[in-house]
């Protein structure tokens, strides 16, 4: 691990999760009072009658905005996108978002692996992928996309998940450019593009 | 992954030979479903695949039945059917007679939804519904009125979260893992073939509904078919989209009014 690697140039941070990634999310995005220009795209598996649950909580909790995705949307730096449920979630060439309710993978829709490649083919290396907490396969070939397009990746340490499959998953097929618990992750984003070498 | 030079191709292709053009669909959406095809199919290398699209207009089809997204069920967002339910509906029935258009039906599962609700609003005798889609193979489903048993459990809590109050198992029959939905629903009902990227307007209508269809397509595409549906609207008519679609990106919305929370927008002149 490059543990004091400093990313620059970041266009997008995106956040994946499932079961337990929620109370990660809770801890870290109310922390964040202010970005330095890039994007935060969450994508995480949860039940189409917790729609609005999420957006509520941090529209109230955390200080960026949370823009509401509806599809092409364009892609701003320093607001807050979550996946709705129910959609995957893409990445156009224009720097917008579009949506799309094709079969689920890894039996979930949003599949974070479904956006994770998606944004890496468009963001390249300016991209961060964060895989948090979840008892499920997805994500990990989302990860991979995003280290062979030349981006970043951070996996939650398994230990400090409420649900350690999904990172161990990871971390056993890949290898990730930092491997951190919450209150490390929270800094890492913290000091995405601070310094501009 | 395949390459975007091997889908420009691709679409190039399609449009020299079949003559449809996927050049406007959503580009991400595009390039996975034809990669899924793509492997799904066992090929390896593109240009197999490209000839095979070429010289077999029996393989094209199913490559196009593949790559558009046919997902759908019945009752979809029940929250949109309630507002139908309440609000639209109620309106419409002022009128001698009513214009429906599904654009982008699919399997029609939206279409018998919307007949349930004017049935019970004492509605359909004076109703037309016309259930459009490019894709012929999920009209000829459509056309049958018969869907998965399994999926009926979700479909009647979906009903009854929209506000039915019917036994569900009222609307079909059910017979060997299939629900054949009763035939009076399917009565006012005329099935056709539309594109929405080359076809024109072909009546007027008091209500469109065309839901998760924009989705696919970029914004220059959603631009032409919003503007087609303007011009297939009647003065005070409704336009439902799906619940992550909106029209402010293709149309000055000083026409339109949007009701409540939903995707439904009321064209005011
Ligand atoms: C996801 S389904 C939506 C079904 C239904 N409206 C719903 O919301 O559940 C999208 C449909 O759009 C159709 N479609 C795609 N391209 C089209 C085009 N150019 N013209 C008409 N329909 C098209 C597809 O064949 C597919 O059946």
């Amino acid at each position: 691990m490059e543990e004091n690697k400093i990313i620059t140039g970041c266009k997008v941070i995106i956040i994946g999760g499932s079961a337990g990634s929620l109370y990660a999310l809770i801890q870290i995005l109310p922390e964040i009072v202010k970005v330095n220009s890039f994007a935060i795209v969450i994508v995480v598996h949860r039940k189409s009658s917790d729609e609005q649950t999420l957006e509520d909580l941090l529209t109230l909790k955390s200080k960026l905005e949370v823009k509401p995705v509806e599809d092409k949307v364009p892609l701003l730096p320093n607001y807050i996108y979550i996946a709705p449920s129910n959609y995957h979630l893409l990445f156009e060439k224009e720097e917008t978002l579009s949506l799309d309710t094709s079969e689920k993978i890894n039996y979930s829709r949003p599949s974070i692996d479904v956006s994770f490649e998606s944004a890496a083919e468009v963001y390249g290396s300016s991209l961060i992928g964060i895989l948090l907490s979840g008892s499920n396969k997805d994500g990990t070939l989302g990860l991979q996309a995003i280290q062979a397009a030349g981006g970043t990746v951070v996996v939650q340490n398994p230990l400090s998940a409420e649900m350690p499959f999904m990172p161990n998953n990871a971390i056993l097929n890949m290898t990730p450019d930092f491997i951190l618990n919450v209150q490390e992750i929270l800094e890492f984003i913290l000091s995405v593009n601070s310094t501009e070498i | 992954m395949i390459e975007d030079i091997e889908l420009e191709t691709l679409i190039n292709d399609v449009y020299e030979y079949y003559g449809f053009d996927f050049g406007s669909y959503s580009k991400a959406s595009l390039k996975r479903r034809v990669n899924r095809i793509f492997h799904l199919d066992g090929f390896t290398h593109f240009h197999d695949f490209l000839s095979k699209v070429r010289t077999d207009p029996e393989y094209y089809k199913k490559m196009v039945d593949e790559i558009t997204v046919n997902v759908t069920e019945m009752f979809r967002d029940p929250s949109f059917y309630m507002v139908l339910r309440k609000e639209i509906l109620p309106l419409l029935g002022t009128k001698p007679f009513i214009r429906i258009w599904h654009a982008g039906c699919s399997t029609g599962e939206e279409v018998y939804s919307m007949a349930i609700l004017l049935k019970e609003a004492g509605l359909l005798h004076k109703s037309i519904l016309y259930a459009t889609d490019v894709n012929a193979t999920v009209l000829e489903t459509a056309k049958k009125g018969i869907f998965p048993l399994r999926m009926i459990k979700d479909y009647a809590d979906n009903y009854r979260d929209s506000g039915g109050q019917q036994d569900f198992s009222n609307f079909y029959i059910a017979n060997y893992g299939f629900a054949k939905f009763n035939e009076d629903l399917a009565e006012k009902m005329v099935f056709s073939q539309h594109n929405l990227v080359s076809d024109n307007s072909f009546n007027e209508f008091d209500l469109i509904l065309c839901r998760n269809v924009l989705i696919y397509f970029d914004n220059k595409l959603q631009q032409r078919v919003i503007n087609l549906f303007d011009d297939s609207l009647a003065i005070l008519g409704f336009l439902a989209l799906g619940t992550k679609e909106t029209i402010k990106y293709s149309i000055s919305t000083s026409k339109y009014k949007q009701i409540e929370k939903e995707k439904i927008w009321r064209k005011i002149k």
